[in-house]
């Protein structure tokens, strides 16, 4: 199971960069897994508002929608319009495929370390 | 099989109409068509010969056992058709003077009646065109009458989180939010989690019972009791009235709102996906808010003023309530629930036999529909749901439905109806056996099925990625 | 008593006892409340075998008229429908069949709803077709609801519409709490200047055409308008006229909505009907409804299946934006089958018809007294003339000669004219209205 040590998680599965003042989100290799082939995603719009654990996007599969849940609060400043065409990207290299980058950020203390993360997914499998 | 736009040659054609006896005249230029629509030019030979290719790969009631779960295949009878195309029923213009058509207002108010008094209801509309349709409609009564009452208050609705997706859906198109209540060990309702979802800002509880996982929820007076001392109101999905029509009436189960699946419970065809039909029943404190079709009303004159619109134009799909009254006289007083108990016993029989080869979601008494889970089958052979279904169709059944209910995972759900015999649900049971074995001794073939039928395993991924929902024209 | 068990008595009885268990009631016991177990039934009268319950259900269709001449629109149309159309629906295999949701065993009807696609979208001009909704007014209700924004959700809709539509589009948005506005007339018409300078929250603009009273409108310029205000352009439409006249596509609108019950489909008081909608490929992804789609098996060969499910309800639920499940799949491969047998030039030919057929009528009506044209606009097959009488002695007059008169609008009449209407016919009729207002 690939889990970057350099990034931090959040239990609903999404990853967070933090790279000169702004944040980039995404989802885990685990959570690309679960969902399987993404076939679409709803992105939100730049300047929307992120609140921590709410929903502010979600991926659909053939046959399910799920939910990407805000690991922070804060402000969209840009989207990754590449995956409106190729959600696939997503489930080829989760890591690479950010879905949102984000100013203003907050909340960032109770995310998990990569050890932590690799703990509860091995307990979830 | 070829489309119908690749046997289409320029020129051909049928002839359906008479030259012009008018004078000419022709359409203002800024008016007319530039561009003519490319419909298919054939004669009728081939668009018979394209229909009949397209019936062979079709597959109905009339072709075999269909146990699809929540869809009640049961078998739709001729008669039903023979009168649905008598001509003083389909020759008839919706607007026509009240008096010329006092037998379309017959067949109406005889259902209605009979529809009443079959669910103990007091009034009932039939405009909702399916049964999502009614539940769009019979929310919008609740929230009709609330408002009449200036309780504004109350904007959630309680679902079960084993409820078919068109409950939360509908709640949302009503302007409610959605209260999941979840589903206890015997997968009926929660009722501590009941208890503490009920306050004075619930406008109802939808419910159906029996519930999508086939069992009959003893606890029913009190569920519907405690939702009507906080000030709610009670809806039942109708879809699994097959269970217990003539046996149990929903309103003497305190609800005051329901819908009827007529393609489901009253045997009118389902058509590949309609036209179905889903009246609406309501007791007498909703009935002033039913909905009315503007046009229709006029011609009657006078609207109804209390009404909360309308979800259509005129009065509903008619011909489908003809074909459903046809059923119901036919089987009358008696023959109602010797078709619910025959529906509730096959399922019981065909799951008494399966038991010990898949394990049961529930293992105690079903009504008429039963849930298989392959989840531990899943774990040690790798072998899921969707591969017994797929491998079911070599065998020229029609699968059970598939990863429905949501609370239960790998789930099969199994539905034969009243109207199959006995070597039919033998004859299943033993496909069925026959698959678990294979999957012992040889989980890895399950794989790959189906193998005889014209197409297998179609790239559902990419027909969502890059949706082709037209045929194209330039490739031709 | 009528009955479709196949299973007897004896067979039930071993059936039981194979479960452990005696009577049919003996499976309800267990679980349902004593109070609510009926004892014997529900209180209605006694089943019937098949010959009765023809004679009863023909008692009922006999006390209906079926009128010779049909003059009347307004929403249900009296058009030819070829003889193959019904030999097709007709099908057990089509007819009884489920939800396609097995592509493996149902390419026929899957590829048949892909055809139904197709036909829709060359018929309006635009990109992309569900598989239908339930009729001409949910789909329009259903359309505007395609059209909400974050923060555009206002609805215009033309008060010149189909009076049952306007009020179905306005039951849906009082249903989601969505801003509702009806669109000023004169003489008929939309009022181009009350589209002027529409708010910004504006999400769409609503117009039927032909309109309730048969009059085009200006919809290009309505288009037009509707997009300088950043909002999306919706038609209503009457698909017979799309044979010759410009479709919505053509005239720039982004999606259109239409009844379909005028393509094979009898006038059947009101239903089964069929909703038709069609949109621009980029609002694809917001249409309600199922979808087919074309993609290839794991051999590699064509295949149909539904697609874009994530939008529904079963996968969706509560963030699904619509509920529809059932649709109308036989009356859309009934309209597939109906336009397949017509082809282009004959749908042109039936539109043809209508609009001189209409025409010439109005001419002759606007000869006798006091049956002049109520407005000046360019019409299709429908239009509305005074009447020199009570409109409703006028009406049962006609009717009991046979014909159904134009429809009762307040004290006028409105007047449809379709292609099973000649001009002998409407000779005949005219002389007849002589006769009943003593011209």
């Amino acid at each position: 199971m690939n889990i970057p040590k350099n990034l931090r998680y959040a239990a609903s599965h999404e990853w967070v960069l933090e790279k000169n003042g702004e944040v980039i989100i995404g989802i885990t290799d685990f959570a690309q897994k679960e969902l399987g082939d993404l076939v679409f995603i709803n992105l939100p719009n730049v300047d929307d508002e992120l609140v921590k654990d709410e929903a502010f996007a979600d991926v659909e599969s053939v046959k399910a929608v799920s939910d990407i849940i805000s690991p922070v609060n804060g402000v969209i400043s840009q989207v990754n319009e590449a995956l409106l065409d190729a959600p696939e990207l997503i489930n080829e290299d989760a890591y690479s495929a950010w879905i949102v980058k984000a100013k203003s950020v907050s909340g960032l203390d109770n995310l998990m370390s990569a050890e932590q993360y690799e703990e509860l997914i091995s307990k979830e499998a | 099989m070829k489309l119908i736009f690749e046997r289409s040659v320029s020129g051909r054609r049928t002839f359906q109409m008479p030259m012009s006896s008018f004078p000419r005249k022709e359409l203002p230029k800024e008016l007319a068509r530039q561009t003519p629509p490319r419909l298919p030019e054939m004669s009728e030979v081939a668009i018979s010969r394209h229909y009949t290719q397209l019936a062979k790969q079709a597959f109905g009631v009339n072709n075999g056992f269909y146990p699809l779960g929540s869809c009640t295949m049961k078998y739709n009878p001729r008669i039903n058709e023979a009168v649905a195309a008598l001509t003083g029923f389909t020759k008839i213009h919706p607007l026509q003077p009240q008096e010329t058509v006092r037998g379309c207002h017959e067949v109406l108010d005889t259902a209605r009646e009979l529809l009443c008094e079959i669910t103990g209801m007091d009034d009932m509309t039939f405009q909702p065109a399916a049964g999502a349709h009614g539940e769009f409609a019979g929310l919008l009564l609740i929230k009709k009458y609330h408002e009449s009452r200036g309780d504004t208050k109350r904007t959630r609705v309680l679902v079960p989180d084993s409820a078919h997706g068109t409950n939360p859906a509908s709640a949302s198109m009503v302007g409610y939010t959605v209260t999941h209540i979840p589903s206890d060990s015997e997968g009926c309702v929660d009722l501590e989690a009941l208890r503490s979802a009920l306050d004075d800002t619930v406008a109802g509880l939808m419910l159906t019972n029996p519930n999508t996982v086939g069992i009959f929820d003893r606890n029913i007076l009190e569920i519907t009791r405690l939702v009507h001392d906080a000030g709610g109101l009670n809806y039942y999905d109708g879809a699994n009235l097959n269970a217990i029509m003539g046996w149990v009436r929903p309103g003497d189960m305190g609800f005051d709102v329901i819908h009827l699946n007529l393609h489901k419970t009253f045997s009118t065809p389902h058509g590949g996906g309609g036209p179905g039909s889903g009246p609406v029943g309501c007791k007498n404190i909703l009935k002033e808010f039913l909905p009315a079709s503007y046009m229709g009303e006029r011609i009657k004159k006078g609207e109804k003023p209390r009404s909360f619109g309308q979800v259509r134009s005129f009065y509903g799909n008619f011909l489908v309530v003809v074909r459903a009254l046809t059923y119901i006289l036919t089987l009358g007083k008696e023959g109602l629930p010797q078709a619910s108990g025959m529906a509730v016993l096959n399922a019981n029989y065909m799951m008494s036999k399966l038991k010990h080869a898949y394990p049961l979601a529930y293992d105690r008494i079903c009504m008429h529909e039963f849930v298989l889970t392959l989840e531990k089958i899943k774990k040690e052979t790798g072998v899921s749901a969707l591969d017994v279904a797929k491998c079911l169709l070599d065998h020229g059944i029609h699968p059970p439905t598939m990863y429905f209910p949501l609370v239960v995972n790998e789930a099969l759900m199994v539905e034969p109806t009243e109207t199959e015999n006995r070597e039919t649900l033998d004859a299943a049971v033993e496909a069925f056996l026959k698959i678990k074995r294979q999957i012992e001794d040889n989980p890895q073939s399950l794989r790959g099925y189906p193998v005889t039928t014209p197409i297998s395993r179609p790239d559902e991924v990419n027909a969502a990625r890059n949706p082709v929902v037209r045929y194209d024209f330039s490739q031709a | 008593m009528g009955s479709y068990l196949p299973s007897t008595p004896s067979e039930q009885q071993e059936m039981l006892e194979a479960i452990g268990l005696g009577h049919l009631r003996d499976l309800y016991t267990p679980d349902v409340p004593a109070s609510v177990l009926l004892e014997d039934s529900v209180n209605i009268p006694s089943g019937l075998p098949e010959m009765s319950v023809r004679a009863r259900m023909e008692k009922m269709a006999s006390k209906n008229t079926v009128f010779g001449t049909v003059l009347r629109g307004a929403g249900s149309y009296n058009h030819h429908i070829p003889a193959i159309v019904n030999t097709v629906t007709s099908r057990e295999e089509f007819l009884t069949t489920y939800t396609p949701y097995q592509p493996e065993i149902s390419q026929g009807v899957l590829q048949s709803i892909f055809e139904y696609q197709t036909m829709m979208a060359e018929l309006t001009g635009l990109d992309v077709s569900n598989a239908s909704v339930y009729d001409g007014a949910s789909a329009a209700a259903e359309a505007v609801m395609m059209t909400q924004t974050r923060s555009r959700s206002r609805v215009y809709v033309a008060s010149t519409a189909h009076p049952d539509v306007i009020r179905t589009i306005k039951t849906y948005c009082w249903g989601r709490g969505v801003p509702f506005c009806e669109i000023h007339q004169n003489d008929g018409l939309l009022d181009l200047d009350a589209l002027r300078d529409l708010p910004k929250d504006t999400a769409c603009v609503y117009v039927q055409q032909p309109n309730f009273y048969g009059l085009f409108e200006q919809a290009e310029g309505i288009a037009e308008l509707t997009h300088e205000a950043g909002a999306k352009a919706v038609m209503g439409f009457y698909p017979i006229s799309l044979g010759i006249c410009k479709s919505p596509g053509e005239m720039g609108f982004d999606i259109a909505v239409g009844e379909g019950q005028p393509l094979g489909l009898p006038m059947s008081w009101g239903g089964p009907y069929l909703g038709i909608m069609t949109a621009r490929k980029e609002l694809m992804r917001m249409l309600p409804g199922r979808i087919v789609g074309e993609t290839k098996d794991s051999k590699g060969r064509r295949a149909y299946v539904l697609t874009l499910q994530a939008r529904e309800q079963h996968i969706r639920r509560e963030k699904a934006s619509s509920n529809i499940c059932t649709n109308q799949a036989l009356c859309a491969m009934t309209a597939a089958v109906y336009l397949a047998a017509m082809g282009p030039d004959g749908l042109a030919e039936v539109a043809q018809l209508c609009y001189e057929g209409a025409h010439y009528f109005s001419e002759e009506l606007g000869k006798l007294k006091g049956f002049g044209r109520v407005h000046k606009a360019e019409f299709f097959n429908e239009f509305m003339t005074y009447c020199p009488m009570d409109v409703r002695l006028f009406e049962l007059e006609m009717a009991r000669r046979g014909i159904l008169c134009g429809l009762a609008v307040d004290d006028k009449l409105l007047w449809c004219v379709t292609e099973k209407v000649d001009k002998q016919e409407i000779d005949d009729v005219i002389a007849i209205i002589k006769e009943v207002c003593g011209q």
